[in-house]
């Protein structure tokens, strides 16, 4: 009782602490903090919206790559793969979720950042080059290389947890439709997806939860430039990044507590995500249990 | 005329004999009651009819049965194709909960790939009409198929598979999870499917069988003990064993 009380107590003390420190930037810039783009140490004029664009682009990058991949590991794992292979299997994606994220960030930068340079944008830059999120130098770190670094660290959280929103599927929904003919796939399609639509959502938003947070490796190879580009070559930085990469420098008050404001924003930004995903899976377990009325 | 005919049909779950031997010949637009104690293998019987047994992981099945004269476990075979002419209803209503109960019957003609809005209009009302539930539903085929009663549920569970227009109809203990008057309405639909359609009903309520069925088989411990016209199963058992079992001295 009283630890449980005590983590609700740090929490909002948390809170406290980071407005109040936050407040002279609050104070200053208002709703503009929000909205515009220029970040001027110097001249002391912060504006948070190409950290917030960055965050969320290298996200929502990061859920494109990664739903698609995950949901087809998840069905493989729950439908369709050998008894044999699946506990293996489960566990070595679910070990991917235990690499520590400066690792994943060392083999961004060594790995797959020259690799991107090289091969993969001017691949992308000759075939969709028309498309102005393909164009531009090639720089190997930048939006794209983050957005695919979050992807793969995503892939076990979303994978791991659709599997087991599909293993909760009652069996009798299958039956329903292999008895109406259903093939293996119109099955999974109409049994398994269909029932187990909601939590999938919330597994998603685990994710994007996860992604939205994530910042040593992020911070590794985005590119860390202030600006908002269209392409997704170019380097951005994120509201993490740019915490972990500043915060030590900040040697101003408004500086400092413009970066806190950050902070508060990122932390409030998680607290909703992770609040929508909660909810969603509630509403996907009391759905199972209250199913049949007699 | 026979519908079904099944010869020597053994099932298994892994090393668990379930069936043994199971030979006996379905009348077409007849019904006919399965019947025994349960763990008898009543309702593993009637999965073998739609190739539903073998989803089950290592479930294996020998034998015949032969579904108007062609043997439904041969390789030429789809048992997709057997499914959809030989529909069945499972024993706890399970209507797809984020289907709308109009897409709940649709279903199945969804597969087959019905596309025309009029078409399915159509078979849907008239399957509905026939399952008795049109009235109780008319205006609210957009709801969802869960917020139906369970009686209603399991009638929706019957539109449904009427709608795929199968020609053998399983009933796997329709009414076991569902209060008397929604048992009454199931059973009443049941007497009037059997016009045009083959029926074969599992239950272990022996009354109902006795109700509702034209011919009963009885199993026990994976095998067919007796099998004949309903009324002489029940006026005249020649097992000892169906004898026991139909005037209550076990199971």
């Amino acid at each position: 009782m009283l630890t449980a009380l005590s983590v609700t107590a740090l929490t909002l003390l948390l809170i406290y602490s980071m407005v109040t420190n936050a407040l002279p930037a609050i104070q200053k810039f208002g709703w503009h903090f929000l909205f515009t783009s220029t970040w001027d140490p110097v001249k002391e004029i912060f504006g948070a919206l190409p950290f917030i664009y960055g965050t969320l682009v290298s996200s929502a990058l990061a859920l494109l790559i990664a739903v698609p991949i995950s949901l087809g590991i998840a069905i493989y794992l729950a439908e369709l793969a050998p008894q044999f292979i699946r506990q293996p299997l489960s566990f070595l994606i679910e070990l991917l979720a235990a690499i520590p994220s400066v690792v994943y960030g060392f083999w961004g930068i060594f790995g797959l950042a020259p690799f991107l340079r090289t091969a993969v944008q001017p691949f992308l830059s000759k075939y969709l080059g028309f498309l102005p999120l393909f164009q531009g130098q090639f720089f190997g770190v930048g939006m794209l290389t983050a957005g695919i670094i979050l992807s793969i660290m995503i892939i076990p959280t979303i994978s791991s947890i659709s599997r087991e929103v599909f293993l909760a599927v009652p069996s009798n929904q299958r039956e329903a439709a292999t008895a109406l003919g259903a093939t293996r796939w119109e099955t999974i399609r109409l049994a398994v997806l269909g029932y187990s639509k909601t939590g999938v959502w919330g597994a998603v938003i685990l994710g994007l939860g996860r992604a939205i947070g994530e910042t040593m490796a992020v911070t590794m190879v985005i590119g860390n430039r202030p600006q908002i580009s269209v392409s997704l070559f170019a380097p951005g930085y994120t509201m993490a990044s740019v915490i972990a990469n500043e915060f030590t420098e900040a040697t101003g008050k408004l500086y400092l507590s413009s970066l806190v404001e950050i902070g508060v924003i990122l932390f409030f930004l998680t607290l909703i995500i992770n609040g929508i995903a909660r909810f969603l899976i509630w509403k996907v377990s009391n759905k199972a249990k209250g199913r049949i009325r007699e | 005329m026979e519908k079904v005919k099944v010869e020597g049909l053994n099932a298994y779950f892994s090393n668990i004999h379930a069936l043994k031997g199971i030979n006996i010949s379905i009348k077409e637009k007849k019904v006919t009651a399965i019947i025994g104690p349960s763990g008898c293998g009543k309702s593993t019987f009637i999965r073998c009819i739609n190739r539903l047994h073998e989803v089950v992981p290592h479930a294996k099945v020998s034998g015949r049965i032969l579904f108007d004269g062609k043997d439904i476990y041969s390789s030429a075979i789809d048992p997709i194709e057997i499914r959809r002419r030989i529909g069945m209803v499972f024993q706890r209503p399970n209507p797809f909960p984020v289907l709308s109960i109009y897409d709940n019957v649709a279903a199945g003609l969804k597969l087959n790939g019905m596309k025309r809005k009029d078409d399915l209009d159509e078979i849907v009302e008239k399957t509905l009409k026939m399952a008795a539930l049109w009235d109780e539903v008319k205006n609210k085929l957009n709801a969802s198929g869960v917020s139906l009663s369970g009686g209603q549920q399991q009638r929706l569970c019957i539109a449904r598979t009427l709608a795929v227009k199968p020609e053998v109809i399983l009933f796997d203990e329709p009414c076991s999870a569902l209060d008397p008057i929604s048992t009454a309405k199931i059973e009443e639909l049941i007497f009037q499917l059997k016009e045009n359609y083959t029926i074969i009903i599992v239950t272990h309520n022996m009354q109902q069988a006795a109700r509702v069925s034209d011919y009963t088989s009885f199993f026990l411990l994976g095998e067919l003990v007796e099998f004949g016209k309903t009324q002489d199963i029940f006026t005249a058992p020649k097992d000892k064993r169906t004898e026991a079992y139909i005037t209550g001295r076990f199971g």
